[in-house]
């Protein structure tokens, strides 16, 4: 009997305790989503990083400064809102895997995503993509590059995800309660899981439901699906904007 | 070699200078719109790379200067509602330039617009894949409807002139326009509305972005509705200041006192109203909006320099202060006060403008955030500008050619009248 299709809910969650902030997430994100070298004029407020480490630390002087690294990515959120202010439905939340999708091909390049996104999550493609010759033989054949003058983000390395269904068709299973992301699999401390946030038996389900995890802006009702885990208070504070026990940049 | 002369095109017993003096006065702005051109052009050819905006600061000069231009030619639609639909009849003679008003201020910002998005060529697809749940998308049937209501009001004033009005056909055809003219004000009067509304509704939707975020009725913001408010209050006011700038420059009476205090009571009456539900958004805002969502109230004015002044100057300097100096009949009778406090008026709508959109995006919102800043580029400088002179080229050569002003040749032949009548009695 063919197996009947799953709605799944993935999500992810990250442990700021063994994230180190060596960039290694970064490197493969952009490898995996063919994003092109930046152009010498990029600043880090131009350049294309769907996944971002921002390093944070707790304020305080001396030898009692802490530091801790946090990486952004697309929120997914559940009530995402991105998606209802795009003017041509280039944005959408798939309920078939809770995934928030960006069709560059119909996107207008208007950038009211990117306002309305308070993760900052979204990233324009200010210059046309360029490779130096030679480079084009690593692009990923199973992702398209995008033109200049289209928004893009994280869409959770959807064809690793397409590439995990056809597997689970073909061997009679339903849809995979997990699978690995280029970030994912790149995390050398293993900080990162990828799951279905419903399953309960995925490990990402588990984490999210532990204690000392928490979403970032939370209190915004935008209901993400990338939770964040420490066993340091002043990580957890950066939950809220206002947080009594406030990091910094 | 025969010089060429324009006499022949003025509207008949309207005195304007020399062809010469008047090419001598257009060439800066017609430099400066070149300049302008060619800085859309780079933004077209070479992409947004060519501006300072970021992904940070995805929008900047030119959402504002959008939102700006689309408040203060505001004043385009409600004259046409107060006068074919309420029955102000004292406004026919400013109702032909606050079209053109209206007309030079939408297409500029359409202009803005389509160099602002990285496809323009991609702009159909809001026509073909409407997203209903976007205020964007709204934004873009309305101006485009509004543009085309524009477009055929401006066609009766063109045929107004003098050598246009020689071929039959055209006066047929203006005299059966002239027919439409109120059910067209009507129709203008809905798509402006709902413009002006879904324009404020762009970010009081933003539940991302608690500075801009408001609760409002039903799927609209309360920023809907005051947007809508705070345009038509302006909006008189800006065609009350371009008629008085055009009397100074042509030195010339253009329309009767009597309707410059017309435009002031209107703007003063609609200011107060809009100062009051502003002030009483604000503090709904402050109090519990911005709380529910994570802010401490005031903690958006801990940003130097946008302290908290700024939203006295926005609602007391250039809101409550304009409004009640427009309100007062004796205020308003002296021309200094009165033009003063239009401008004051503008300036209040700018701010608002600037505010809604600047402010909230150099805000920081995740708790690791920095404040940003953002100064624009001399391309997008360039742009503004283009559309600066191409309103002020569109303006001053239908000024010249057209019948802008009704009361105009009245005003201006008393003198001409005197002489007629002694040369008649001796």
């Amino acid at each position: 009997m063919a197996a009947t299709k799953k709605h799944r809910r993935y999500g992810m969650v990250v442990d700021i305790d063994l994230c180190t902030g060596c960039g290694a997430c970064m490197v493969a994100c952009a490898a995996e989503n063919n994003v092109a070298p930046a152009p010498e004029r990029a600043t880090d407020r131009t350049g294309i990083t769907p996944m971002r480490v921002y390093p944070v630390h707790n304020g305080a002087p001396g030898d009692r400064r802490q530091t801790a690294f946090l990486p952004l990515m697309c929120m997914h959120c559940s009530e995402p809102p991105c998606e209802s202010v795009c003017p041509q439905q280039a944005v959408e939340l798939d309920e078939a895997t809770g995934i928030v999708t960006q069709m560059p091909q119909r996107c207008l390049g208007c950038r009211y995503c990117m306002t309305a996104c308070p993760y900052h999550a979204r990233y324009f493609n200010w210059w046309d993509p360029q490779w130096p010759v030679g480079m084009e033989a690593t692009l990923n054949p199973t992702v398209a590059p995008r033109s200049r003058g289209v928004v893009e983000k994280c869409n959770l390395c959807a064809s690793r995800l397409h590439a995990a269904e056809d597997q689970a068709t073909a061997e009679g299973q339903p849809m995979p309660a997990t699978y690995v992301s280029a970030c994912v699999e790149a995390c050398p401390t293993g900080a990162m899981v990828l799951g279905d946030l419903d399953d309960p038996d995925t490990e990402a389900h588990k984490l999210a439901k532990a204690e000392g995890t928490f979403q970032l802006l939370a209190k915004l009702g935008t209901r993400p699906k990338v939770y964040y885990h420490s066993s340091r208070p002043w990580v957890r504070s950066l939950s809220e904007r206002n947080a009594k026990e406030q990091a910094h940049a | 070699m025969p010089s060429f002369n324009d006499r022949n095109l003025i509207p008949r017993g309207l005195e304007r200078c020399s062809l010469q003096g008047f090419a001598l006065r257009l060439a800066p702005w017609l430099l400066l719109f070149a300049f302008g051109a060619y800085c859309i052009y780079l933004c077209l050819r070479f992409g947004l790379n060519q501006t300072n905006m970021d992904n940070r600061f995805a929008f900047g000069l030119w959402i504002f200067l959008d939102l700006t231009v689309i408040a203060l030619g505001a004043g385009a639609f409600f004259t046409g509602f107060l006068l074919y639909l309420m029955k102000w009849k004292a406004l026919k003679s400013v109702i032909n330039s606050a079209v053109i008003i209206g007309f030079v201020c939408y297409s500029g910002a359409m202009v803005a617009l389509a160099v602002d998005v990285g496809q323009p060529l991609r702009a159909w697809f809001t026509f073909w894949h409407p997203n209903v749940h976007s205020m964007l998308t709204e934004v873009s049937f309305c101006i485009t409807c509004y543009l085309t209501v524009l477009a055929v009001e401006y066609i009766p004033i063109l045929l107004k002139n003098r050598k246009l009005k020689q071929i039959p056909s055209f006066l047929v055809f203006e005299f059966e326009l002239h027919k439409v003219i109120p059910v067209l004000a009507a129709v203008g009067t809905l798509l402006s509305f709902f413009h002006q509304g879904s324009l404020g509704g762009l970010y009081g939707v933003l539940r991302g972005r608690p500075f801009a975020y408001r609760e409002g009725f039903a799927i609209w913001p309360s920023t809907f509705f005051l947007f809508i408010l705070s345009a038509i209050a302006v909006g008189p006011s800006f065609i009350l200041l371009t008629t008085k700038l055009a009397e100074k420059l042509s030195r010339k009476p253009l329309v009767r006192g009597g309707v410059y205090q017309m435009l002031g009571k209107t703007s003063g009456v609609l200011l107060t109203v809009y100062v009051a539900l502003k002030s009483v958004d604000t503090l709904i805002w402050l109090n519990k909006t911005s709380q529910a969502a994570g802010f401490t109230p005031f903690e958006f004015y801990t940003f130097k320099p946008f302290g908290t002044w700024i939203l006295f100057a926005e609602i007391v300097l250039l809101g409550l202060v304009p409004a009640l100096l427009l309100l007062s009949s004796r205020m308003r009778a002296r021309p200094a006060v009165l033009t003063g406090a239009a401008i004051l008026a503008c300036c209040g709508v700018a701010l608002n403008r600037f505010v809604l959109t600047i402010q909230t995006l150099a805000l920081p919102t995740l708790p690791f955030d920095e404040f940003l800043s953002y100064f624009p580029s001399w391309q997008e400088f360039g742009v503004f500008a283009a559309v600066l002179a191409y309103g002020v080229l569109v303006y001053a050569v239908s000024f010249r050619y057209l019948p802008l002003f009704p009361d105009e040749k009245q005003l201006t032949a008393p003198v001409e009248t005197e002489e007629l009548e002694y040369v008649s009695r001796s």
